[in-house]
């Protein structure tokens, strides 16, 4: 199989999905031409990720490691989401084909675009270098 | 499971299952060899090749077999190009649509020198006779245009271009992998110079394929070695697949018409169910297509996601998309038709074989269109086009 078991489940029965009508953060990343866009809902109360909902555009490991994602930073505080890595997603999920690592990029990207949105809309001060390759995200297209 | 990817390969069919156990049994010698039991395989082999002959209306000794279709086509065109180059020419047309094996080899022509002239198809997905007439020049070495794309299913002016090339003196190759035993193919009235077929399109084994390659042209081999295939292609004949084909390529080609008129009522049926869906769009000419093929892009959504929850659906399918391809753009064929990139991401081909029934094509109309929903009712794109703030590609 090309997918772990991890990533199928994740895939078939993608958790959190939707969207947040009243978000605290809102992060999308991606582009339709490379054909993967995520978009992340944060609804942060006391600095603790209360929900968090995802919408994905892409392929089966795009579903899956932003399903994946949700799952490891949901009821944690922002500084721990602010920690999520790629390889936290890829691991969660038993592995992932060389060629789809990307998307677990894309997955650490949206959670961290989406605290970023948050930390701007409340005026919340924050070491620009943290965010530094949020516009790495065009996977070197064309 | 209901398997509606016949365009990448077919189940090798009974007969050439028989046909291939049979040779394992009896015609186990090597046809080079002068005892008995290699001139059994011998003659064996010449019943294979004037079998495939006949199916194509050339002589035995103008068919020449091959490991399959890729290497049909990179002998056909390295050959044709060498040959040009010998007598000062070094340009060759095709399109911007061809596969891979055809592509690779012209981009690899073009590094050691030769000037590759790729032609547009249009949207409907084919070439234009006027273009192919207009790209010829002096130094046109050859022609190679596939005759049916395996995405689209587009068919191509062979004829035309047959006898456009042959009025111009140019050699001309077709990549007819997706046309053999689905389509009528006559080398002398269509003016075909060299002709790439391969086994497993057809209900044959894989692993084989056949060249044609006109009485009088010079063939140049790509594998170098023993004198198999009158010195053209070296190492001793795959005596069971080789036989396997010819039988599946006969069997293909007499049940033709009677399969081909079943398929064009499935397909019809798939194409009216499949374009009931919001924002999407058919692929490719909706007349000058095989009978098999159905290919869709459907705005919103991904292509790779949508062949996994078919499989759980029990409906094998293929896409164009750039995940399922294992690299980071779509589909070349979906692009040259003029399909962006994101609309190109969400495409689905489905090719229809003799096994499928209505109920199959029901079925697939349902769940495609199911899966189509469910995956646009996640899709951050889909929701932006729907609220006005991304436009749409598909009307």
């Amino acid at each position: 199989m090309l997918y772990s078991e991890k990533v199928m489940d994740h895939f078939r029965n993608p958790r959190n999905v939707g969207e947040i009508p009243d978000a605290d953060g809102i992060g999308e990343v991606g582009n339709a031409k490379c054909g993967d866009i995520m978009k992340m809902y944060l609804k942060i109360d006391d600095d603790i990720i209360t929900d968090v909902k995802f919408e994905t555009f892409g392929c089966g490991s795009a579903i899956a490691t932003s399903s994946m994602a949700t799952e490891l930073i949901k009821g944690k505080p922002v500084s721990k989401a602010m920690e999520l890595s790629n390889q936290a997603v890829v691991e969660a999920l038993d592995g992932l084909p060389a060629y789809k690592l990307h998307c677990s990029v894309l997955a650490e990207q949206a959670v961290k675009a989406a605290v970023k949105d948050y930390y701007d809309k409340n005026g919340i001060a924050y070491d620009p270098e943290l965010f530094a390759d949020d516009d790495d995200d065009e996977h070197g297209h064309e | 499971m209901i398997y509606a990817d016949h365009a990448a390969t077919t189940k090798t069919s009974e007969t050439a299952k028989r046909v291939m156990m049979e040779t394992m049994d009896q015609f186990w010698g090597n046809p080079s060899s002068l005892h008995t039991p290699g001139q059994k395989a011998a003659e064996a082999l010449e019943e294979a090749r004037a079998t495939v002959a006949a199916c194509l209306n050339a002589q035995p000794r103008e068919i020449f077999f091959t490991s399959g279709g890729s290497e049909a086509d990179n002998q056909a065109i390295r050959s044709a190009a060498y040959l040009g180059k010998r007598r000062g020419k070094n340009h060759i047309i095709s399109t911007a649509i061809e596969h891979h094996a055809v592509l690779h080899t012209l981009a690899r022509l073009e590094k050691e020198g030769f000037e590759v002239t790729l032609l547009p198809v249009g949207s409907e997905g084919i070439v234009k006779v006027e273009d192919v007439a207009a790209a010829i020049r002096p130094e046109t070495a050859l022609v190679t245009v596939m005759f049916v794309n395996n995405e689209i299913g587009t068919i191509q002016p062979i004829a035309e271009i047959g006898a456009l090339c042959r009025e111009r003196k140019v050699v001309f190759h077709t990549d007819a992998v997706q046309a053999a035993g689905h389509l009528p193919i006559d080398v002398v009235a269509q003016k075909i110079d060299m002709l790439s077929i391969s086994g497993h399109k057809f209900h044959g084994p894989r692993g084989t394929g056949a060249l044609y390659v006109r009485k009088g042209l010079p063939l140049q081999p790509l594998i170098e070695g023993g004198a198999q295939e009158r010195n053209k292609r070296a190492g001793t004949e795959d005596l069971p697949a080789i036989r396997g084909m010819a039988v599946a390529l006969k069997e293909a080609c007499e049940n033709m018409e009677q399969v081909n008129a079943r398929l064009t009522v499935l397909r019809d049926r798939l194409i009216e169910g499949l374009s009931q869906i919001p924002h999407g769009a058919l692929n490719g000419d909706r007349e000058r297509r095989v009978a098999s093929n159905v290919s869709f892009c459907f705005e919103g959504i991904e292509g790779e996601s949508m062949l996994l929850l078919l499989d759980d659906k029990g409906i094998a399918a293929s896409s164009g998309s750039a995940c399922t391809s294992g690299s980071l753009d779509p589909s070349h064929v979906l692009l040259a038709i003029g399909r962006p990139h994101e609309v190109a991401h969400g495409s689905l081909r489905l090719s229809l074989g003799e096994e499928n029934t209505m109920e199959d094509v029901e079925k697939i109309i349902t769940d495609v269109t199911d899966t189509v929903t469910y995956l646009r009712g996640i899709s951050p794109v889909w929701k932006e086009l729907q609220r006005g703030e991304r436009s749409y590609v598909i009307q």
